[in-house]
């Protein structure tokens, strides 16, 4: 069962804020797709490998060579917030 | 005009009139659109056609209007996935299947509704409304790529993109009475779609007909090196198409005829096996015992790697941005007024699942059921052809039905999603009517071999009208 306390942090984690009234409702719902993960534990999976995907494929690489990429102007033209060149954000703390 | 055209049809449309006459006919139809099935109308489509007319008609799509989920990015059409967080958004650069699409001559008539960021199955928690099922206004499409079904259904385009992670192509094509294949993973890049659950997803197509779901394979299907997991599968899609399946084998998974499925969902399906088993097919009975715990590793993957997938929308480069007094609140208010409550829920679950203490309860174990469920597709693969099967247990429900209770609408992904999970072929065809409401039959193949699951559909169609049956409510 995840707490209120759970919901908090787990908000921060995710950088979501989360209003007192929305906690509530989380934790109930949250709980309630929690508890219908757990019958997982019931499949024994000791010796079990991980599937991460399905392709098999492994180290795609490519070669080191400097290509053509979006110009700058174009990368910063979805946002308002901008200043010499760059994305401007408040200060971090 | 005559709406719910095939490629070939509107093939003939163009060489007799043009590519603009026909782009201006769907355009027309789509302004009496009474399902919302577009987020944009493309103001470009029009001028594109006039340019294809201008060139000749070149390219194996020339002048062909196409609907694409909001998902998929087009250079100059906003890409919103379902989502206020993406407000004014642009796409500067072209998927690669858009990059393709343009390149067989496509139009692209415009974008279509979506669940939020494809986390859905119904097109209930987009920004921009629910769609309406073209069948029964008041039902769901189904989804997440319920715009581009129901368009398709409704006749406001011949064909679409989605795309599938969960089911999100094949639950609204079963919804909507179209055919939806989802390719097995790796053989269409996913380059330029926005990513809900990477090690899931794929770009898919739907439309009118299985013939027309093959000849938009064969564009945007390949390799491509922006696409780290692409493969190159080599298949000749349209080749497939054979009308025969005499020796096929079907295997009929039980686990797929669970508890709660629709009595007359079960009858056509079974109907459709014992069709193609007149036509020359043959089927048993195979088990998958792990498909029972296949949603909950779904669920938990997918929500794992949306929280990680999602830290994009920040407020930072694109989008929606709240005013805070430092970065993390600036970002925290951005998410919590940008993201609807569905997402939300899904991004905190998975932070969840991955954080300190949890990530070996949830995340771990989901990826080793992940494995248990791909063996059984290995196992029950190994005897027969093609696995035959509901693609949703039930016909569409009615809008706002489910959507307050998140549980109640993830177990409606039951047959959907360990398809996604194993990574194989599987594509959905209509086989029946309860109430006036289609119903899918899901035929599902090994790994790359979409030509086995194309012939028992194509056969299949062929030797019946379900797939020639329109819903009169758009007529």
């Amino acid at each position: 069962m995840i707490t209120k306390e759970d919901v908090e942090h787990i908000g921060w984690l995710a950088r979501i804020e989360i209003s007192e009234q929305e906690n509530v409702e989380y934790m109930e719902k949250l709980n309630s797709v929690l508890g219908y993960f757990g019958q997982l534990d019931e499949l024994p999976t000791k010796d079990v490998a991980p599937t991460y995907h399905v392709a098999e494929i492994y180290n795609v690489f490519r070669d080191d060579v400097v290509e053509e990429c979006l110009p700058q102007e174009v990368v910063l033209a979805n946002t308002e917030h901008k200043q010499d060149g760059a994305f401007r954000v408040p200060k971090i703390g | 005009m005559a709406k719910w055209m095939s490629v070939a049809q509107v093939k003939e449309k163009i060489e007799e009139n043009s590519a603009e006459e026909v782009t201006a006919q769907y355009l027309e139809v789509i302004g009496k659109s009474k399902i919302n099935g577009y987020i944009t109308v493309s103001e470009k489509a029009l001028e594109q056609a006039k340019k294809i007319d201008a060139e000749g008609h070149n390219g194996p799509l020339a002048g062909i209007p196409i609907a694409i989920k909001d998902n998929i990015s087009v250079v100059g059409l906003p890409n919103s996935c379902g989502s206020k967080i993406l407000e004014g958004y642009i796409p500067p650069f072209n998927a690669h299947v858009i990059e393709k699409l343009l390149a067989a001559g496509a139009v692209i008539l415009g974008k279509t509704n979506m669940d939020e960021f494809a986390m859905g199955s119904s097109t209930e928690t987009s920004y921009f409304g629910p769609t309406a099922n073209p069948w029964d206004l008041e039902r769901v499409p189904g989804g997440s790529s319920g715009g581009s079904a129901a368009v398709v259904a409704a006749g406001e385009a011949p064909f679409a993109l989605g795309s599938d992670t969960g089911g999100s192509v094949r639950c609204p094509a079963a919804f909507c009475g179209v055919v939806g294949l989802k390719p097995t993973y790796g053989s269409v890049s996913r380059y330029g779609v926005v990513a809900y659950a990477n090690s899931l997803e794929q770009v898919g197509p739907l439309a009118n007909n299985v013939t027309d779901i093959a000849v938009l394979m064969d564009v945007i299907a390949g390799y491509d090196r922006k696409d780290s997991t692409s493969i190159d599968s080599k298949i000749e899609y349209q080749k497939a198409l054979v009308e025969d399946v005499k020796g096929l084998k079907i295997g009929v998974p039980k686990e797929f005829f669970g508890e709660g499925i629709h009595p007359d969902v079960e009858k056509a399906v079974w109907n459709a096996i014992h069709k193609c088993e007149d036509l020359g097919a043959s089927w048993e009975e195979v088990s998958m015992p792990h498909i029972k715990y296949a949603l909950a590793s779904y669920y938990i993957i997918a929500m794992s790697e949306a929280s990680s997938n999602l830290a994009r929308f920040d407020g930072t480069r694109y989008g929606y941005r709240a005013n805070g007094e430092n970065w993390h609140a600036m970002v925290s208010k951005t998410r919590a007024d940008g993201f609807g409550t569905e997402v939300k829920r899904r991004i905190l679950l998975g932070t969840y699942a991955l954080s300190a203490g949890y990530h070996d309860k949830y995340y771990l174990k989901a990826l080793k059921v992940r494995t248990l469920v791909k063996q059984d597709f290995d196992t029950a693969l190994s005897k027969v052809d093609v696995l035959m099967a509901p693609t949703m247990p039930n016909p569409a429900f009615k809008i706002g039905e489910k959507i307050e209770d998140p549980l109640t609408l993830y177990l409606s992904d039951v047959n959907t999603c360990p398809i996604n999970l194993a990574g194989v072929p599987s594509l959905s065809v209509p086989c029946g009517f309860t109430d006036g409401l289609p119903i899918g039959l899901q035929i599902m193949g090994k790994p790359f071999d979409e030509p086995a699951v194309l012939r028992a559909a194509y056969t299949f169609e062929q030797n019946t009208d379900y797939h020639t049956k329109r819903p009169s409510e758009v007529a």
